[in-house]
C-alpha cells in the first residue's frame, strides 16, 4: 500500500553497531568517567583543598585540566539556562523589557573581578565545603560568559521574520513547542557564536575565578586559572609554559567536540545560504550522526520534549488572546512607577553605603581614573584597528588563509593576559619603562581579535563583482583602499570595535596591575583602583569604581558606539 | 449544477460583516486600512480578493485567520466570532515560510504535531499530504535544498494536512517564476476540481488578474487605502480556463474596468486631501523616471497612437497589475496620461515628451512636477524661501506624517526625491538627510 512506503530515513531504525559507534560509546563514557573524577573534590572539605596546595608538577595539569573543563560546561549550561529565561522574558514581556534590557547592558559591562564579592555569600551557603567555593568559581566563569548569549539571543527573537511567527500561529503551536521549533532554531547561529566568544572570555578571567581573593578570604580551587596563578607567583617559567599546553589542548577539544559539531549543524539553521567562516564541516557531527547509538539517545531526547509539548499543547484559541485586566494602561503606570520606586531605593542605599567611607571628592578622583582607562582603551582600539583591518582584508580575501586564520585568532582570545606577565614585567623593569604606558598593551591583548574576525568576515563577504568592477577600472593601491576596501568592511570592523572596547574596559582590572613573584606594576586606571580594592575586600570602593566604569562603559555605548554603527548600517550598506 | 449554486443552499463557513482594522499613527491618530468589508463564504467556492500590493487585502485575511482582531465588525466562521488562531482555517503564505531548520517531513508535520496527534497517525497523514501534493522522494530533503516551486508544495502540504476547512492563500505563487505558477497552479485546480482536497473552500488573495480570474468562482476587488470592496464579480466560466478564451478575455477586461474606476462615493472630512493630487496629503507611490517613460512611449507608438488597453498593454509589457496601476496613475497625476474605462490614453504633453530629447524632457517633467504634484511645490518653495536653500527632510516628514503612516510619509518622501532629481528641481543629500538647490557642479 502506498502509505505505507516510508522514506529510508525514517525506516533504518534497526540497530546494528558500527564503528562510528565505537568511537562514540568510548567518548561518551571517558567523558562520563573524567566528570565523576572531577567532581569528587566538590564534596570534600574546605580545610581538606587547604591542605592540598596546588601542585605545579605538569602531571597534575590534567586532572586541573578536567576540573576547569567542567566549571566551564557547567558554567556555559547555567549560562544557557539564564539566556532561554531571562531573553525570553525580555523578548515577550513588554514590561519586563523596560527593566530587562538595560540592567543586562550594565551587567555586561560589570568585570567580573567586581562579582567576586559574592563569594562570601557562597562560602555561607555551604559551611566548611567545597561546594560553596566551586558555586562562587562557577558563577564567577558565568558572568564573564552569560550577558552576550542573552543579549545574541534576545536580538533574535526580536528578529524572528513576521511570516514564521504567523505560521506558527496559525497552525497553533504552543508556547513551549513554539519556543524549541521556531524560536531556539532561529537564534542558534548568533547564539553559538557567542557562546564561543563566551568561553573564550571564560578562559581570559580564568585566574580570577579560580583563584578568588577578598579581603581576608582566599579560596584557591584546584584549576589551571590556580596553577598559572602559582606559577605565576612562585616565578616558574617551565609551569607557565605547560598551562599554556594544557589549556590549549582544552580548547582543541571543546573546539572539535562542542563548537565545530555546533557550528557545522547551526548551518542548518541558517534563513539564508550565506557564506560564513564557519567551518561546515565537522568529524564528531559525522560521529553523531552516524552512530546509531547518539541516534537513540537524540531520539529519547527529542520525545521527551515532544512530550513536553504534548499534554494540552495546543493552547486553547480562546485562551491565546484574551482582553484581562493585566492590560489596561494604569497597570502600565503602575508597574513604571513601582520601577522608578525600586531605582530610587537602590540609589540611596548604594550611595549610602558608598559614601559612608568615601569622601565626594574621591568620586572626581575615580571619575579621573576612569578617564585614563578610556584614553588607554582609545588609543589602543585606534592602534589595534590600524594594524588589524588592513591584515583582516588581506586575509578575509583569501578563503584558504581564512579558514586557517580564524580558529588561530579565536585561540588567541581565549590566552589569558596573566600568561604574558612574565614576559612585560621583566621588559619593563629591564629597560625602566613608564608602566602607564607599557602596560597598556594588555588592556587589548583579548580583545583586539574581535576586530580582526569582524573585518576577516566582511572582507570575504565583499562581492566579487565589485573586485572585478574595481579591478576592471584600474583602481589601486590607496584609492582602493579608499573606494572599495575600507568602506566596505566599515560596519563589520565598527561591530567587532565595539566588542573589543566593551571587553578592554573589563581587561582593565587584569591588565593595569600586574605581578610576577613579588614585583608589581601598576599603572594608574580605573582597572587597578577596582582590582586593589576589591583585593583589599574595601567593598565600597570596589562598588563605586564598579558603578563609575559601568557609567563610563554605557555612556560610551550611547553617544559613540550606537550613532556610528548606526551610520555605518544606513550608509554602507547596499540598498 | 455548476459548483457556485450548489453553494448558496449550504450554511456559510465563513461570515464577515462590517470589518474594519484601523492602525495608530506615531501621533495617535488612527489611520484606516480596511473599511467596512462584508463577505460570505460558503462551501465548494473559491473567492479571490483582488487588488494591489499593500491595499490592505492581506490585513483582511490575517483577520480572519485570527492572527489580529478587527477593530469594528465581526468575523464569524462556523456561526463562532473568530478569536485568535482558528482551527479549521490554514495558510499558504506568499514567501512559504517554511522552518529551514525542519525537513519536510517535519515541516508537514509541524501542524499535527500541534495538535497532538500520535506518532504513526502523523506519520500517515504527512505522507498521505506528501504524496497527494506531489512531493515524494523529497520527504527527507530540507527546504534549502528545494527550488521555490518545490518550497511553496511544502507550503500547500503543510496546510492541507490539518485538513482545514479554509485554506487561506496569500499570494501563494507571486513569489514563482511565471511557468512554476501556472504548473502550481494547475495542478491544484485539478485536485480541487477531482475533489481530492481535504479542504471545503479557499479564499486566494492576488493583485494578479489573470490568475484570480484562472482560479477563482468570486472576485472581490478592493480599492487602496483604506481597502473597501469596490465591486464583485462572478467567474461562472467551466474549469478548465483558458486565458485566450473571448469570454476570459472579457471578464480580464471587466476586472481592469472595475479597477480604473472612479472611487464612488468619496467621503470629504475635516482632512479633505483624500483626492488624488489635490494637497500635499497625496501619498504618492514610487515608480522609476525610467518606468514612466517606457510606458508613455509604448502607449504612443503602434498600434495603439497614444491610446491603449490596459489588458493588452499589460501583456505586451509583461506588466503586473502591481507596477501597471502605480505607473498608469503617476503619468495620471503628472497629467501625461488620464486612465479609465480600462484604458490609458496620453494627453497632449505626454505625446510631446515622447517626441522630445532627454533634456527637454526632464524641462517638461520639471514643469509639470511642479504645477501638478503640490508636495513638489512646497518643498521647492521652502527651499527658495531660505536664505541657505536647504531644508532637513524630517521637517517634511513631520508634515507628512498628519496625513499618513510613517511608512507612507517614507515612501512619499522616496518618490518626490526621486522625480526631483530627475527634473533637476531640488537636489537632495542623503548624507545629511536634506533636500537643497545645489546639484554637485
Amino acid at each position: 500500500m502506498r502509505l505505507d512506503r516510508l522514506p529510508i530515513s525514517v525506516l533504518r531504525t534497526r540497530y546494528v553497531p558500527g564503528g562510528w559507534d565505537l568511537l562514540a560509546f568510548v567518548l561518551v563514557f571517558a567523558f562520563f568517567v573524567y566528570a565523576a573524577q572531577a567532581a569528587r573534590g566538590l564534596a570534600g572539605s574546605l580545610a581538606h583543598l587547604e591542605a592540598v596546595p596546588i601542585s605545579l608538577a605538569p602531571s597534575a595539569l590534567v586532572g586541573y585540566s578536567a576540573r576547569t573543563a567542567l566549571r566551564m560546561l557547567i558554567a556555559m549550561s547555567a549560562s544557557l539556562v539564564f539566556t532561554f529565561t531571562y531573553a525570553t522574558l525580555a523578548a515577550k514581556s513588554r514590561r519586563a523589557e523596560v527593566l530587562l534590557v538595560p540592567l543586562l547592558d550594565f551587567l555586561q559591562s560589570v568585570p567580573i573581578l567586581s562579582f567576586s564579592i559574592t563569594l562570601l555569600f557562597f562560602l555561607q551557603l555551604t559551611p566548611g565545603r567545597v561546594a560553596g567555593a566551586e558555586m562562587a568559581a562557577i558563577f564567577l566563569i558565568f558572568t564573564s560568559q552569560a550577558w552576550n548569549m542573552a543579549f545574541s539571543f534576545y536580538h533574535s527573537l526580536r528578529s524572528i521574520p513576521d511570516e514564521l511567527i504567523e505560521a506558527a500561529r496559525n497552525f497553533r503551536l504552543s508556547p513551549w513547542m513554539r519556543f524549541w521549533r521556531l524560536e531556539v532554531p532561529f537564534a542558534m547561529p548568533a547564539l553559538i557564536w557567542n557562546m564561543m566568544l563566551s568561553m573564550s572570555g571564560g578562559w581570559f578571567f580564568l585566574t580570577v575565578s579560580e583563584a578568588i581573593n577578598v579581603g581576608h578570604t582566599t579560596v584557591t580551587l584546584p584549576g589551571v586559572g590556580s596553577y598559572i596563578a602559582l606559577a605565576i607567583e612562585q616565578k616558574d617559567l617551565a609551569a607557565i609554559g605547560w598551562a599554556i599546553g594544557a589549556m590549549f589542548v582544552v580548547i582543541l577539544v571543546f573546539d572539535q567536540l562542542l563548537f565545530r559539531p555546533l557550528t557545522a549543524s547551526a548551518d542548518w539553521f541558517r534563513l539564508d545560504q550565506e557564506v560564513g567562516l564557519t567551518p561546515s564541516h565537522s568529524w564528531a557531527l559525522t560521529m553523531m550522526r552516524r552512530s546509531h547509538f547518539l541516534g537513540l539517545l537524540a531520539r529519547a531526547f527529542a520525545a521527551l520534549l515532544r512530550a513536553g509539548m504534548r499534554p494540552g499543547a495546543t493552547a486553547p484559541a480562546a485562551l491565546e488572546r484574551r482582553a484581562s485586566v493585566w492590560d489596561a494602561g494604569w497597570v502600565d503606570y503602575a508597574w513604571y512607577a513601582l520601577l522608578a520606586l525600586m531605582g530610587l531605593v537602590a540609589l540611596s542605599k548604594t550611595a549610602g553605603f558608598v559614601l559612608g567611607e568615601v569622601r565626594p571628592a574621591e568620586i572626581g578622583q575615580v571619575v579621573i581614573l576612569g578617564l585614563i582607562t578610556l584614553l588607554r582603551v582609545a588609543v589602543l582600539i585606534a592602534l589595534a584597528s590600524l594594524i588589524w583591518v588592513p591584515i583582516g582584508v588581506w586575509i578575509g580575501l583569501r578563503p584558504r588563509v581564512a579558514s586557517i586564520a580564524q580558529p588561530i585568532a579565536q585561540f588567541l582570545a581565549a590566552f589569558p593576559a596573566n600568561l604574558l606577565f612574565p614576559i612585560v614585567i621583566s621588559a619593563i623593569v629591564l629597560h625602566k619603562l613608564d608602566p602607564d604606558i607599557w602596560l597598556s598593551p594588555l588592556i587589548i591583548l583579548g580583545t583586539q581579535w574581535y576586530i580582526l574576525f569582524n573585518v576577516i568576515v566582511g572582507a570575504s563577504a565583499l562581492a566579487p563583482d565589485l573586485r572585478y568592477a574595481a579591478e576592471n577600472l584600474g583602481v589601486h593601491g590607496w584609492l582602493w583602499w579608499r573606494r572599495v576596501a575600507l568602506p566596505s568592511v566599515f560596519p563589520f570592523f565598527v561591530t567587532g570595535a565595539i566588542t573589543a572596547s566593551g571587553g578592554s574596559w573589563n581587561a582593565s582590572i587584569v591588565a593595569e596591575v600586574v605581578s610576577w613573584g613579588q614585583q608589581k606594576l601598576t599603572a594608574h586606571g580605573l582597572g587597578a583602583y577596582i582590582a586593589e580594592a576589591t583585593i583589599q575586600g574595601d567593598f565600597q570602593r570596589s562598588v563605586l569604581g564598579t558603578v563609575v566604569l559601568s557609567l563610563f562603559v554605557v555612556t560610551l555605548n550611547r553617544v559613540f558606539w550606537r550613532p556610528l554603527y548606526a551610520r555605518a548600517e544606513r550608509k554602507f550598506r547596499i540598498a | 449544477m455548476n459548483a457556485t449554486a450548489a453553494a448558496l443552499n449550504l450554511a456559510p463557513l465563513l461570515d464577515v460583516r462590517g470589518v474594519s482594522k484601523s492602525f495608530r499613527k506615531a501621533d495617535g491618530d488612527a489611520l484606516v486600512v480596511l473599511e467596512d468589508v462584508n463577505l460570505t463564504l460558503r462551501p465548494g467556492e473559491i473567492v479571490g480578493f483582488l487588488g494591489r500590493s499593500g491595499c490592505g487585502k492581506s490585513t483582511l485575511l490575517r483577520l480572519i485567520a485570527g492572527l489580529d482582531d478587527p477593530s469594528r465588525g465581526v468575523i464569524n466562521y462556523l456561526g463562532r466570532p473568530v478569536g485568535g488562531a482558528a482551527a479549521g482555517m490554514a495558510m499558504v503564505f506568499q514567501s512559504f515560510a517554511l522552518f529551514p531548520w525542519l525537513t519536510v517531513l517535519e515541516n508537514v508535520q509541524l501542524g499535527l504535531e500541534a495538535l497532538g496527534m500520535p506518532e504513526p497517525e502523523m506519520r500517515r497523514r504527512a505522507l498521505q499530504a506528501i504524496d497527494l501534493i506531489g512531493l515524494d522522494g523529497f520527504e527527507s530533503a530540507y527546504p534549502r535544498e528545494l527550488s521555490g516551486g518545490m518550497r511553496q508544495r511544502v507550503g500547500f502540504a503543510r496546510a492541507l494536512v490539518v485538513h482545514p476547512n479554509i485554506l487561506l492563500m496569500d499570494e501563494p505563487f507571486s513569489a514563482l517564476d511565471v511557468l512554476t505558477a501556472e504548473t502550481l497552479r494547475n495542478d491544484f485546480l485539478n485536485l480541487w476540481g477531482e475533489g481530492q482536497l481535504p479542504i471545503k473552500a479557499v479564499i486566494l488573495v492576488t493583485h494578479n488578474i489573470e490568475e484570480a480570474v484562472e482560479m477563482c468562482d468570486r472576485l472581490l476587488i478592493f480599492s487602496t487605502l483604506p481597502a473597501r470592496v469596490m465591486g464583485e464579480i462572478a467567474v461562472d466560466l467551466p474549469q478548465p480556463r483558458h486565458p485566450d478564451d473571448p469570454r476570459f478575455r472579457a471578464l480580464v477586461d471587466r476586472v481592469y474596468v472595475e479597477m480604473t474606476a472612479k472611487p464612488r462615493g468619496e467621503r470629504v472630512g475635516p482632512k479633505s486631501e483624500r483626492f488624488p493630487g489635490t494637497g500635499i496629503g497625496t501619498t504618492l507611490t514610487h515608480v522609476s523616471s525610467n518606468v514612466l517613460a517606457g510606458l508613455m512611449e509604448a502607449v504612443a507608438g503602434p498600434p495603439y497612437n497614444g491610446k491603449a488597453d490596459l489588458p493588452a498593454i499589460a501583456q505586451e509589457l509583461r506588466m503586473e497589475v502591481d507596477d501597471l496601476f502605480p505607473a498608469a496613475e503617476a503619468l495620471q497625476l503628472l497629467r501625461f496620461a488620464e486612465v479609465e474605462g480600462g484604458d490609458i490614453r496620453l494627453t497632449e504633453a505626454g505625446l510631446q515628451f515622447t517626441r522630445e530629447d532627454t533634456d527637454d524632457r526632464k524641462k517638461l517633467f520639471a514643469r509639470h512636477l511642479i504645477t501638478y504634484v503640490p508636495l513638489a511645490a512646497h518643498v521647492r518653495r521652502v527651499l527658495d524661501e531660505r536664505a541657505s536653500h536647504t531644508a532637513p527632510k524630517s521637517r517634511f516628514f513631520d508634515e507628512l506624517e498628519d496625513y499618513m503612516a510613517e511608512e507612507g510619509a517614507e515612501q512619499t518622501l522616496r518618490t518626490i526625491i526621486s522625480w526631483g532629481r530627475y527634473g533637476e528641481v531640488f537636489a537632495y543629500d542623503d548624507h545629511r538627510q536634506c533636500f537643497t538647490l545645489e546639484n554637485p557642479t
